[in-house]
């Protein structure tokens, strides 16, 4: 096997994903608690902190186009390296959820106002454990693993239709609430975006084993 | 097999295979050409790619030990058939060969040889200025047609030889490793120049070089060593698709090594 160099740098490309990975997973652990507990100072942070996964992503980026550039890749490599672009950039957006819940939480700050917290962070465990689950399997590679995850992004998506049913319903009966509780729309609104991201990245293990570039979204909500 | 490899094919290899002596070269060798596209031939050291490009155009009669079996037909004549003028076959199907092979000759005469030695009854002047800007060398060489074909670069001398090639009015053109003597800058200028050729003419390129074939060419046959042998060193088609299914997701694992630079 005459490309061990190249192997090594790209399993180090890999640690790189999984170490980003593990960065946004606690980063939308830790803002979902802070919401849940309204620390400011936690929060805030957190907002500080999403610099270091940005900084990530652009290292990782620089990485790949290094070794595309000098060891012009083909078939299975250059679909694996393409397929490490687009999923490096996945995260970093995902990232940028877990700093908007951060930025909410600031805003909401201690005022009270009715909230489904026990969805919201089941909304985030489902989207983390998602995200660890298709993480592995990207790396690992492993297809079924990959096509068997977007199914829990359906259960994702039918918390967040309760979460927003309920927040609409509360500003409905009062609304002096509204402004506040816009915000609880938006974290909604990240987590729920957070777990499709997932479901994209489950699409690249698919396009690197198989070549196929399938849609594996369950829902046609593509909206930002 | 596809659409594109169906429509119009101009040479067509069945069932071809050739021998040295005992030792056969490729076996069993079997695909269509379609007009007007770029085929690049692929594969290790010794699987017989420009064995296989020299039965296009019968330069293997040339090999007193060579055997050529199973038939290659050329707009649908097998050009193996019992009353076929090999010298006509080669007018038809020029080659240009890895090393740049300039007559030592001016450069006018590199292009009016061949012309001359057909009876070529046109303005030979003419001639010589389109062989020339077809491949695309008559503005570094225009004022001074006289020169030695042998003063100009590497590169100009490969353009010289593609040109020659041009002037005996071909409908193919066969490149064995055309670009493996020159430098970057010239060799892109021949893929350029490929490009424009096929506008008018297929074009058949034997490459070492992966990234050439997937740059300049429109499909790619890769020829590797067949496993079922290990005895001998015989060549047998792997892999013939669209170029850019052969380089991002290729059927067979066998391409797939070869062409990320595993194999073997």
């Amino acid at each position: 096997m005459p490309r061990e160099l190249f192997e090594r740098k790209i399993k180090q490309i890999q640690d790189e994903i999984l170490l980003l990975g593990s960065m946004v997973e606690q980063a939308t652990l830790d803002a979902t608690a802070a919401f849940k507990n309204r620390d400011i100072p936690t929060s805030i942070t957190l907002v500080e902190e999403d610099q270091m996964i940005n900084d990530k992503r652009f290292a990782i980026e620089n990485a790949i186009l290094i070794q595309m550039a000098t060891q012009q890749p083909l078939a299975h490599d250059l679909r694996l390296l393409a397929s490490m672009l687009i999923v490096t950039n996945e995260l970093e957006r995902m990232g940028d959820y877990a700093k908007g819940i951060a930025k909410n939480t600031i805003r909401l700050a201690n005022r009270e106002i009715p909230t489904p917290v026990r969805d919201i962070e089941k909304m985030a465990e489902l989207g983390v454990s998602m995200l660890h689950k298709a993480l592995s399997a990207f790396i690992k590679e492993d297809i079924k693993v990959a096509v068997s995850i977007p199914k829990e992004d359906d259960e994702v998506d039918t918390l967040f239709n309760k979460c927003y049913q309920s927040i609409v319903n509360n500003m409905i009966a009062n609304s002096k609430i509204i402004d506040d509780s816009s915000l609880l729309l938006w974290i909604v609104h990240d987590l729920e975006r957070f777990s499709d991201r997932v479901v994209n990245i489950c699409e690249r293990t698919v396009f690197i084993k198989s070549g196929e570039m399938l849609e594996m979204s369950s829902n046609d909500d593509e909206t930002e | 097999m596809k659409e594109e490899l169906s429509n119009s094919t101009i040479i067509s290899a069945k069932n071809l295979s050739v021998s040295y002596g005992s030792q056969e070269a490729f076996h069993g060798i079997t695909l269509d050409i379609p007009r007007n596209k770029i085929v690049a031939i692929i594969g290790p050291s010794g699987c017989g790619k420009s064995t296989l490009i020299r039965c296009f155009n019968r330069m293997n009669d040339l090999v007193p030990s060579a055997k050529v079996s199973g038939d290659v037909f050329y707009n649908g004549q097998n050009i193996y058939g019992p009353n076929v003028d090999a010298v006509q076959v080669r007018r038809q199907i020029g080659m240009v060969f890895q090393k740049p092979n300039p007559f030592p000759k001016s450069i006018y005469e590199n292009i009016s040889f061949g012309a001359k030695v057909n009876n070529y009854q046109g303005n030979m002047d003419e001639l010589v200025e389109k062989s020339l800007k077809q491949a695309a060398l008559w503005d570094e060489v225009k004022d001074d047609l006289t020169k030695s074909g042998l003063a100009l670069s590497g590169g100009q001398q490969q353009r010289l030889c593609i040109a020659r090639a041009l002037a005996t009015e071909p409908e193919v053109i066969l490149m064995d490793e055309p670009a493996s003597a020159l430098d970057p800058i010239a060799t892109l200028k021949i893929e350029e120049l490929m490009q424009e050729l096929k506008e008018q003419y297929t074009i058949i390129i034997v490459t070492h070089n992966m990234q050439q074939a997937s740059r300049a060419s429109d499909l790619t046959a890769f020829i590797s060593l067949d496993r079922t042998r290990v005895d001998d060193r015989v060549g047998v088609l792997v892999e013939y698709d669209l170029t850019e299914k052969i380089f991002i997701k290729p059927a067979e694992k066998e391409t797939e090594d070869y062409i990320s630079g595993r194999f073997g």
